[in-house]
């Protein structure tokens, strides 16, 4: 008896360790992403962007792509770990690194508060929520002028050197740096995360949450978990962005970045950790490229991208790769899962 | 202060209009659609146009974009919204925000980024005072052109034929497809009906919510409230809530402007906290 109940435990660890394999695809985009800094040294600043709406949009996956909740407010976070992190810039320490933690430590206090509210309801009244909590907070950041600078933003914010050794430059190759490798080790972390039993039981939920109770998963918990782990998640993005540009304007709390986070988030795939990256490449040059020729008709375009999608279906669009010639299919696949050591039959 | 309930009154009659056609798509039919005030926006615009280019009168400019607005629901319904719903809250509400930022591009081009101004008929312009209170005609019109629209919706969910063909179809849509009745059609002209009362709500607010192209975001919210606040199971129960609405939005503004729309905010989420299904919800609905 417990022989059996061993080996399911080992069959079990066994699995979880498989799926938290790196794949060949994740080591390549990073060796892009970095040896981006030598090649593309002029695109910096859309490079940090790409950045930081990758951690956005990873953190918005937490919540919806693992636990399944619609949100509409997710900039709530973002923009209070943007604010935190410029008044903490200003009135404490200048040093980035500790104001990251510092807008992370607001933004997951918000996010554990918000939680509880989540767990609440339907998706519609989730969405409402959600969405309130966002409007509410850029109301707050609109009238307490005092505090964040009112509709002119939050300026006057001077970043000191990271760790007090690197002093951001004007071509924003440090935010790129600063930004990939803040990137990188969270989405390291969220990797585990997501592939451990946690993520696992996260995905239950999802499915079923009722089931998920039936077989002893902490539904309230875990989502309060998560959740408050996402909400860090975006206000370390929010920080980031408070630190390259040395501004908080509130357009970092308002409707649209919500949105288009989601928009980021389904151009990607909902679900897997690399969509938010994937997404964030394809929105932010899409946005740099129909912005030069139409710069003030960009949100048509984005309707029209986010209206293509529903009705082509996303769950089609993310199995493209099915529309290809079988054998570019196999090498597509070989490609994506190849691991040193581990033939394709047996990764399955 | 009586005056501000009067205001409060009208602005929440109006919010009513604007907001009923979303609780028959949201609280009925269980669609999210973000973009109700697109066609809102729509209804405005149309009703700019044809008195300010074309003279058309404000009456005659009020039922064309009440019926233009109810057309044009009608054939996104058929060409797009049928496909969505069935389909995850997700894909609903991705797909309506993506309508609402392209209507807003739409308006830009069309029209331009400024406020949209109407010149109200003589008869409708100006306050009298009655025991002191001041009344704003136009605000009065409003008043008595939602009395008689609830009555008019009241009694056609009630007791007409096509009142209980829909409530079956949203009861129990499989059943009632049963039964003989014809599901889609009884949800499209629902739907019709609620995109005009929409675009008849967005020409009447011209005047006092004022119109730019960002109108479908800005009002977003308030018609969410009213729907979620009010509950799904009656009427009434929007009616309510968008009174309500109303009243404090207009109190919240004259007494305590410093706070602006926070209260609204904050009121909401203490609601949906207290209960999630609304403020006037049966017991045991859905």
């Amino acid at each position: 008896m417990s022989g059996a109940r061993s080996e399911a435990r080992k069959l079990a660890t066994e699995q979880l360790r498989r799926g938290n394999a790196w794949r060949l695809y994740e080591v390549v985009l990073w060796i892009a992403a970095v040896a981006a800094i030598f090649l593309l040294p002029s695109k910096m600043l859309l490079l940090t962007e790409v950045a930081i709406t990758a951690l956005f949009a990873l953190s918005l996956d937490l919540v919806l792509g693992y636990a399944g909740i619609v949100s509409l407010g997710h900039a709530a976070f973002f923009g209070l770990g943007a604010y935190a992190a410029g008044l903490f810039a200003k009135y404490a320490v200048a040093e980035p690194v500790t104001g990251l933690f510092a807008a992370a430590a607001v933004s997951g206090l918000a996010g554990f508060g918000a939680s509880f509210l989540v767990l609440r309801g339907s998706d519609l009244t989730r969405l409402m929520t959600t969405l309130g909590i966002a409007l509410m907070l850029a109301e707050l950041a609109n009238q307490m002028a005092w505090m964040t600078g009112g509709a002119d933003g939050l300026s006057g914010v001077t970043i000191g050197p990271i760790l007090g050794v690197f002093e951001f430059d004007l071509w924003g190759r440090t935010g790129y740096v600063y930004s990939l490798a803040a990137l990188f080790i969270l989405t390291f972390v969220a990797r585990h995360l997501v592939n451990s039993s946690f993520g696992l039981s996260l995905r239950a939920i999802k499915a079923n949450s009722m089931r998920a109770a039936m077989v002893a998963i902490p539904a309230r918990n875990r989502i309060i978990v998560i959740y408050t782990i996402a909400a860090a998640y975006a206000g370390i993005a929010g920080a980031l962005l408070t630190h390259t540009t040395s501004f908080v304007s509130p357009d970092v709390l308002a409707f649209h970045r919500s949105a288009d986070v989601l928009l980021v988030l389904v151009i990607g795939g909902v679900g897997y950790l690399y969509g938010g990256i994937i997404g964030a490449v394809i929105f932010t040059v899409l946005r740099d490229w129909l912005s030069v020729s139409t710069p003030q008709y960009w949100m048509f375009w984005i309707g029209l991208i986010l209206i293509a999608i529903v009705l082509v279906g996303r769950e089609r669009i993310a199995r493209w790769h099915t529309f290809l010639p079988a054998s570019l299919q196999l090498g597509i696949k070989r490609f994506a899962t190849w691991r040193p050591g581990v033939k394709l039959k047996e990764s399955r | 202060m009586l005056t501000i309930l009067f205001d409060g009154i009208a602005y929440g009659m109006l919010l009513f209009i604007l907001a009923c056609g979303l609780t028959i798509t949201l609280g009925l039919m269980n669609f999210i659609n973000l973009a109700h005030g697109a066609f809102a926006m729509a209804g405005g615009y149309i009703t700019v146009v044809l008195m300010n280019s074309y003279g058309v009168s404000f009456y005659w400019c009020l039922l064309i974009a009440f019926l233009a607005v109810a057309l044009a629901g009608l054939v996104l319904e058929r060409l797009l919204y049928r496909h969505l719903y069935s389909k995850p809250h997700l894909d609903q509400v991705l797909f309506s925000v993506g309508l609402v930022f392209m209507s807003i591009a739409g308006a830009y081009y069309f029209m331009g980024g400024q406020q949209q101004m109407i010149q109200l008929p003589q008869e409708l312009s100006g306050r009298f005072e009655l025991h002191g209170v001041g009344i704003g005609r136009y605000r009065l019109f409003i008043i008595l052109v939602c009395i008689l629209l609830t009555i008019a919706l009241q009694l056609l969910l009630t007791k007409t034929r096509f009142g209980s063909q829909l409530r079956a179809a949203v009861d129990d849509g499989r059943v009632a497809r049963g039964l003989g009745i014809n599901v889609s059609m009884v949800f499209a002209l629902t739907f019709a009906v609620g995109s005009g009362l929409a675009g008849l709500g967005g020409a009447m607010g011209t005047e006092i919510l004022g119109l730019d192209p960002n109108f479908p975001l800005k009002f977003m919210i308030y018609f969410l409230i009213v729907v979620t606040v009010g509950g799904t199971s009656s009427i009434t129960g929007p009616f309510l809530a968008a009174l309500l609405l109303g009243v404090a939005d207009v109190a919240g503004k004259y007494y305590v402007p410093q706070i602006g729309a926070f209260v609204i905010y904050g009121v909401m989420v203490a609601v949906l906290l207290l209960r999630p299904h609304g403020l006037f919800s049966r017991e045991g609905g859905r």
